[in-house]
Formats: C-alpha cells, sequence, structure tokens
C-alpha cells in the first residue's frame, strides 16, 4: 500500500492544498489501490479512471484552491447517486444502460468542492438489501475476511474506504445502508438528518426514509464531506432550509466529554446482541465514561415494533417509486413485447431481481384496497409512537449510543434464502430513518470470537450532526485504533 | 393467515409484474412468514394516534415563483430510452 492512500481524507486535503502532494499523485495512488484489491473486493462498478486523472491534471496546471474545500481529493459514490455521463444502474439490470445527463445535487456540490469522482461503487439493487449479495452485477467481499459480507445496501462504499481505494465515499441510508456496512468494514458512516443532504439525483427507494451521507475512515473526515453535501436545495421539497453549521470546525479542539449525557437504550443492550459486540461497545462506553460523560439508561419501548413498521412502509413506498421503471423512458425493455401491457410486465419482470420483486409485490399489496388501514396507515401510527420514543429520549440526554448491528460480518450466502432474517438484522438502525434523526457508526474494535471490525452507533436529535460527530471523534481518538484490514 | 399463490399473482400483476410459476409459490411462502411479522403491529393500542408519513416536522409544500425553467433537453432525455423517433418515446401498438 502506498503512503499516500494511508492518509485520512482531511490529511490528503492539507497535503494537496500545500503542493507536497499533487492531485495526479493522489488519483494515481486511488487507481493503482483499486487495481490490486479490486479482484479480490468486487466494490467498483464502474471506473472514471482517464476522466479522473485528466481532471487531476488540468487542477495540477491551474493549482490548488482555497476555496474548495476538498480540492483533488478523490472519492467514490454509491451507484444509486447520478453522476453526469457515468453509468448509474443502481445494482440493477433495468438500469444496465442508464447514462444520466446530469449531476444529483450532492454531486454537484463535491465538483464545486473539488472532489475528483473516481466512479461508482457496487450495492444491493436499488438498495434492497443488507449484505451487497443483492447486486445484479457482483458480490462484494469484505476488506477484513474475504469470505464474508461487507454489509449493505453501501457495501461497495464500505469495502472500499476500508481498503484504501479512495479517502470517502458516498453512500445512501434507507434503513441503516450506510451505518450497518460502516460497521461491518470498520469504517465511519453517517446518514445525516432528514432533509440535511438533497435527494436531488438520487434513485428514490424509500422517499420519506432516504438519506445520502459519507463513508470515511475518520469522524473529522465525515464532518469535512458533510460540510460540503449539505444544504437546502429547492430541487427536493423535502431538504431542510436551514443553516450548514461548518461540522469540521465545530470538531477543532474537541478534547474530552465532560458535560455529554449519553443515554443507553435497553432494548439495544439485551438479548439477541452477540457477546463480542456488546463486549466492544460496552468497553466504548466505559471509555466515554472515562473522558468525562455521564451515562444514563433510556428506553425506546417501541423498539420491537420497528422492524415491522419499517418494513411495511419501506415496501410501500418502495412499490409506489419502482413503477417509474416501465421499459418506456429509460432502462431495460423486453424486446419480444408486443402490447403495451406486455412490455411494462416483461420488462419489469426480467430486469428486477428478485429481491426487489419480492418487496413491490408486499409493498403494492399493503397499499391495496382492504389492507391499507390495517398495514401501511397502521405502520405510520406505530411511526409516530417510535419518533417520540426518541425524543422523549433526549429530554433525558443529548446523544444515544448502541450496537450498530447484533452481529459482526457474517459469511457471504449464509442468509440469502431467508429473507425475513435478514430483515431482522437491521433491527437497531431502522428506527432512526422512520423518526428521520442523525446517526453515526464508528468502528469501537474487533470482535473477540470472530476478529472482525465492530460498529457502535451515536444518535442525536435532529440537526445535530456535530454533537454525535464530535462524540465519535473524541471517542475514536481515546480507542485504540483499528489494524490495516486483514483479508486483502 | 395463509397467503395463496392466486393472491400473490393477482398483487403482482396489479404491480405490472409477471411472476413465473415457481416465484409464485415461493413469493406466497415467504410472504406468509413475512406479513405474519408484520401483522404484530396489531398488538399494539394505536387509538387515536396521528399517522406519521414524513419526518418532515412541519410537512408543507414549498412554493415557488411560478416561472418556466427549460431543464431537460429532449434530445438527452430520449437518448436513454430504448427505443424513440428522435422525437417521441415509442411504445408498441395501443390502439
Amino acid at each position: 500500500m502506498s503512503d499516500i492512500i494511508r492518509l485520512s481524507l482531511t490529511e490528503v486535503r492539507d497535503r494537496l492544498a500545500r503542493r507536497e502532494i499533487t492531485a495526479q499523485a493522489a488519483v494515481a495512488a486511488c487507481l493503482s489501490r483499486i487495481k490490486a484489491t479490486e479482484g479480490r473486493l468486487n466494490a467498483v462498478l464502474h471506473l472514471s479512471a482517464e476522466d479522473a486523472l485528466a481532471q487531476a491534471k488540468a487542477m495540477d496546471a491551474a493549482g490548488p484552491d482555497a476555496d474548495k474545500r476538498l480540492w483533488g481529493v478523490p472519492v467514490l459514490v454509491k451507484d444509486a447517486i447520478c453522476v453526469k455521463d457515468a453509468p448509474t444502474t443502481c445494482g440493477s439490470k433495468i438500469l444496465e444502460n442508464f447514462v444520466p445527463f446530469y449531476d444529483a445535487a450532492c454531486i454537484e456540490k463535491l465538483k464545486a468542492a473539488g472532489a475528483v469522482i473516481l466512479g461508482k461503487t457496487n450495492m444491493d439493487e436499488f438498495a434492497m438489501g443488507s449484505s451487497t449479495e443483492n447486486s445484479a452485477y457482483k458480490i462484494t467481499a469484505n476488506p477484513w475476511d474475504t469470505a464474508k459480507v461487507p454489509g449493505g445496501s453501501s457495501g461497495g462504499s464500505a469495502a472500499a474506504v476500508a481498503a484504501g481505494q479512495c479517502f470517502a465515499a458516498l453512500g445512501t441510508d434507507t434503513g441503516g445502508s450506510i451505518r450497518q456496512p460502516a460497521a461491518f468494514c470498520g469504517t465511519v458512516g453517517i446518514k445525516p438528518t432528514y432533509g440535511r443532504v438533497s435527494r436531488y439525483g438520487l434513485v428514490a427507494y424509500g422517499s420519506s426514509l432516504d438519506q445520502i451521507g459519507p463513508l470515511t475512515r475518520t469522524a473529522d473526515d465525515a464532518a469535512a464531506m458533510l460540510t460540503v453535501i449539505a444544504g437546502h436545495d429547492p430541487k427536493d421539497s423535502t431538504s431542510a432550509a436551514r443553516e450548514v453549521p461548518d461540522f469540521e470546525a465545530a470538531l477543532a479542539g474537541a478534547a474530552d466529554l465532560r458535560g455529554l449525557t449519553i443515554g443507553l437504550p435497553d432494548e439495544y443492550w439485551g438479548e439477541g446482541v452477540d457477546d463480542e459486540v456488546r463486549a466492544a461497545c460496552q468497553n466504548a462506553v466505559d471509555a466515554a465514561r472515562a473522558l468525562g460523560a455521564t451515562v444514563v439508561p433510556v428506553s425506546l419501548p417501541h423498539t420491537p415494533y420497528a422492524v415491522a413498521t419499517y418494513y411495511i412502509v419501506a415496501m410501500a413506498e418502495a412499490s409506489s417509486n419502482l413503477a417509474r421503471f416501465d421499459g418506456v423512458r429509460y432502462g431495460y425493455r423486453a424486446p419480444q413485447a408486443q402490447s403495451l401491457e406486455e412490455l411494462y410486465e416483461l420488462s419489469r419482470s426480467k430486469g428486477f431481481g428478485a429481491e426487489v420483486q419480492r418487496r413491490i409485490v408486499i409493498g403494492t399489496y399493503v397499499l391495496s384496497a382492504g389492507y391499507y388501514d390495517a398495514y401501511y396507515r397502521k405502520a405510520a401510527q406505530v411511526r409516530r409512537l417510535i419518533r417520540q420514543d426518541f425524543l422523549d429520549a433526549f429530554a433525558k440526554c443529548d446523544v444515544l449510543c448502541g450496537p450498530t448491528s447484533p452481529f459482526a460480518a457474517f459469511p457471504i450466502g449464509k442468509m440469502t434464502d431467508d429473507p425475513l432474517q435478514m430483515y431482522l438484522s437491521d433491527i437497531f438502525t431502522i428506527s432512526l430513518n422512520l423518526a428521520g434523526l442523525p446517526g453515526l457508526s464508528m468502528p469501537v474494535g474487533l470482535g473477540k470470537t470472530s476478529g472482525m471490525p465492530i460498529g457502535m452507533q451515536l444518535f442525536g436529535p435532529a440537526f445535530e450532526e456535530a454533537a454525535i460527530l464530535r462524540t465519535a471523534k473524541v471517542l475514536g481518538g481515546a480507542l485504540p485504533k483499528l489494524p490495516e484490514p486483514a483479508g486483502l | 393467515m395463509t397467503i395463496q399463490p392466486e393472491a400473490v399473482a393477482k398483487v403482482a400483476k396489479l404491480a405490472k409484474l409477471r411472476l413465473d410459476g415457481d416465484k409464485v409459490g415461493r413469493f406466497a411462502s415467504q410472504m406468509d412468514g413475512i406479513l405474519a411479522y408484520m401483522e404484530t403491529l396489531g398488538a399494539l393500542d394505536t387509538t387515536g394516534v396521528e399517522p406519521l408519513y414524513s419526518p418532515v416536522a412541519d410537512a408543507v409544500t414549498p412554493m415557488r415563483p411560478d416561472v418556466a425553467v427549460k431543464t431537460c433537453p429532449r434530445d438527452k432525455i430520449l437518448a436513454n430510452a430504448p427505443q424513440t423517433d428522435g422525437q417521441f418515446f415509442i411504445v408498441p401498438k395501443i390502439v
């Protein structure tokens, strides 16, 4: 591994700004790492190597620009986000030939900040999955053990960041799809508050749940990325018209956790959590206490209903959102269709994979006449109760903390035949999306049994990303740094 | 509750999906388990609870000035379509 790719995003950015390294060298280091690891990792779906090098060359000729916060920093982007003139498949055959002619709002911002987009990362088809095994193209491996999954659905982004293929990658999080792969791969991943980052140019899955966020190797790096991609966008009607703090500046000088109250939800620390996960997270909580934090028990009593609520809402929204894939305006069209009806049915049945079809069918079912009240409306009511749980808990503490996943990364193929089992594994990440609140997963060590990274989550009140980033930075500094991923 | 394969086929039809024989049966048995799990929500009394459909606190639809803005050039939009005549999307004969 070259020295450059061992640097954090903020380190490489600062060296780029001082011209100690060139943008071309930074890009070349990432491309060379991708070349060396991709055969085992399969994290990248599309690489824009020549464009990235050409862009870096032009940037070097013009010189660093102090107004561009990510000048020369190479990043990767989950394939659910539109990047102009680059294939955007969303991990699906139905979008195999789709090339957007515009940039997503967050991509415009990244480009304006001087970041160099290297390519697109692998994902579960339409972000439906927790292991990246549902990609229509390939299965991404975990850089810590290539026989194990990287988590999902942003598994390509997490694996790429952990393996040093880039300094940051964008992911999307509808029910944990940034935080769970971040935990499985030993990286930091933040799902911002709903409305913090524009969804314009993101292929929609569950529109009331989806958020774009960065996966990085440090909390400072996440703060740097979030500061760039956040902000109001008139093209996303749910985007929040709020000032975006300079998150990186908000973290500067943070040294301890005095004055911070951390709530531990009872429901996140009980049965069903692997011993090695509980031990690593408990150790991190002890470290937080030693840094001056006050730790209090809290309760999120509707947690046992979260998985059912989440999957009703997410599948209902997916069935509606994915109606647009009809074989007419873009995407795959079944060649043999004789009528319009047949064109729709055959294009969708051949273009979508099994998990996507399963979710569309269930989503259609829970929205159909006679079932709507019992499923969809009921879930929306429980959603309010789940959100109220968080509001009540935040009356007693500043941040909440618990494991990201009940277990560390599991072997490839272990859960593919049992969709319900896979859904249940999302228990600790989904409530946050229902409530629309920000959450971050950070590495807190390696599991005693598995040797795989363990992730711990920090949740904050709406628009309080700075509080969880600061906590993650201080806590991360006090915990032993993870070694290089062992599987590569 | 048991979901019959016929019911799955009907819902699939509503969703414009055509499931082959194998898949209908497999989906039916998987849906059985998944829907039974979803029905655990029935145990919770939600009388009088207002549904929450979006986490945006004050879900008002933002307004913008009613000014026409040209955003998408036709040729760029048509470039991703499976079949066009350069002006329109082409689909099989409807009437």
